[in-house]
């Protein structure tokens, strides 16, 4: 699948796939990387290494610092996926140097995938 | 994207490392979203100040900012504080978190920042006008300055945020664009709205159904500015609206195309379903007012509840520095705290530690808070309208 290039690099990883929209801030724990927004459909979940697909941002805006400190931390997904990226995921992203891809169908990913992410070419891989 | 010859050198680095990074960081922004060019900025609101919401690694991020002389070009506040600067140890604050909050502080100002610490720059001195092309970050702030007073931002990230006030330009795409502040959908509303949390509970399910499109409300008869505030940081908080209009209020809503729109109807039962939803716990240990941040008409409010009272249990109220020092004027500071309640400037429920501080179930009036409080501070939530807030902690 083709998308559009938010922040470059290529990842690898298993899907872990979300129908709702994630908020870092209040969303993520920025020590561990597990989503901890109660009744959100990931709760309990690490993102870790993994390749993170949901829809969209929502919430804070801090939520770009967050997705900067779980990169610093180690727990940072591999790569994102977005319906639509909007400005705090993106500016998240880039600081942080995480490959994400918007523009793309997600409705085909499944959790557990093996997917390729390319977000040089905008391209998304799944095998 | 269009540059002219001085972003160009900006870019090529003739104007230092720290301002290339950041504008690199706002060039980028603007080739993904589309923008033709960048474009002056009136003022900046950052958020992302509490050290608990950006640990070390974002303070870490600021000091070297700081420490590479990056200096702001336009009018910048701050988001809260994760604690009150000046009451921080009497209020029970931890030592070695207040310690990392200044050294966050110190960085901020010798940016050029005005320390001020409120997510409602509006009301403390930063106040932009209609059309102003600006970038904010808090997303209450954001909502506000969109819809309520018609200036023009995008939800910015706290650090592109922090690029646009280095850089003085923000890119010119999104929200800052006309034909992109069309509403997206419909809301009719025939509930009867009274209290501010009514307005929390509305937003909260708004922005639920809505995730990030742009509602045109009909049907709220009056809503004063207090209730606004309480409707987009609600919808700013369970959703990602930045903008919002309603008929009759917001100085927008006779301006743009609003024939056509998908709709969602809201009653009494979508309200009281959303009170419901948001209870998550009973007998409050601590009350907390003011998310967004308490204007002067608010703690009015909370101090005539409290006149001649003896609280049982805590009840604080979050403000501006500015606007406490009006309260203290007015008195009412004197009252809420003689009843045994506290102010608390520069910070909020949110943003500071409340669940290390021994706070399990927090009372709120706030639909923003109430989405927050169970993930960030790990608190059941009581939602409810402060008269009843009020009566549980006497």
């Amino acid at each position: 699948m083709k998308g559009r290039t938010i922040s470059p690099g290529k990842a690898k990883g298993k899907a872990i796939v979300s129908t709702e929209p994630i908020g870092f801030y209040g969303g993520i724990d920025i020590k561990t990387g597990i989503v901890i927004e109660k009744g959100h459909p990931l709760e309990g979940k690490s993102v870790k290494d993994k390749i993170l697909v949901f829809p969209c941002g929502k919430g804070s805006t801090v939520g770009s610092y967050v997705i900067y400190g779980i990169k610093k931390n180690g727990v940072a997904p591999a790569g994102i996926i977005n319906k639509e990226t909007e400005t705090i995921v993106a500016t998240g992203v880039i600081l942080a140097g995480i490959a994400c891809v918007d523009q793309v169908d997600i409705e085909k990913i499944k959790d557990g995938d093996n997917i390729f992410l390319d977000a040089d070419n905008g391209e998304v891989k799944i095998s | 994207m269009h540059l002219t010859k001085e972003e160009e050198k900006i870019i090529d680095g003739e104007k230092g490392e720290v301002m290339e990074r950041l504008f690199r960081l706002l060039v980028r922004l603007g080739d993904i979203y589309g923008a033709d060019k960048m474009i002056p900025i009136g003022s900046v609101q950052v958020a992302g100040v509490s050290y608990k919401s950006i640990g070390d690694p974002g303070t870490e991020f600021l000091e070297d900012m700081a420490s590479k002389n990056a200096k702001v070009k336009v009018l910048t506040y701050l988001n809260p504080a994760g604690m009150d600067l000046e009451n921080w140890e009497k209020l029970g604050f931890p030592k070695d978190f207040a310690k990392n909050q200044l050294r966050i502080m110190k960085a901020f100002k010798k940016m050029g920042i005005v320390v001020t610490s409120t997510c409602t720059p509006y009301l403390a001195g930063n106040l932009p006008r209609f059309r102003e092309h600006i970038a904010w970050s808090e997303s209450s702030a954001v909502s506000f300055s969109n819809s309520v007073i018609g200036a023009r931002t995008n939800r910015e990230g706290g650090p592109s945020a922090l690029a646009a006030a280095i850089c003085g330009v923000t890119p010119n795409y999104g929200l800052h664009l006309w034909e992109k502040r069309q509403p997206t959908v419909q809301i009719d509303v025939s509930a009867d709205l009274s209290f501010n949390s009514d307005f929390g509970a509305l937003g909260y399910f708004v922005g639920k159904q809505v995730k990030n499109k742009i509602p045109y409300f009909k049907g709220i008869k009056s809503a004063n500015t207090d209730q606004l505030k309480a409707l987009g940081a609600a919808m700013a908080a369970s959703g990602a609206v930045a903008l919002y209009h309603v008929e009759g209020l917001t100085p927008e809503a006779d301006l743009v195309e609003n024939k056509g729109l998908e709709k969602i109807s809201i009653g009494k039962k979508e309200i009281k379903d959303t009170y419901e939803k948001l209870n998550s716990g009973k007998n409050p240990d601590i009350v907390i007012f003011g998310c967004p941040h308490a204007s002067l008409r608010e703690i009015s409010a909370l101090a005539d509840r409290l006149n001649g009272k003896h609280l049982k249990k805590p009840v604080w109220i979050c403000t501006s520095r500015m606007v406490k020092e009006a309260a203290e004027r007015m008195g009412y500071n004197e009252i809420i705290t003689k009843a045994g309640g506290s102010i608390v400037a520069d910070t909020c429920m949110v943003v500071s530690p409340i669940e290390q501080m021994g706070y399990k179930t927090t009372g709120v009036n706030s639909g923003k808070a109430a989405n927050y409080l169970p993930g960030f501070c790990k608190q059941e939530v009581c939602f409810a309208n402060i008269d009843d807030l009020v009566e549980g902690q006497l």
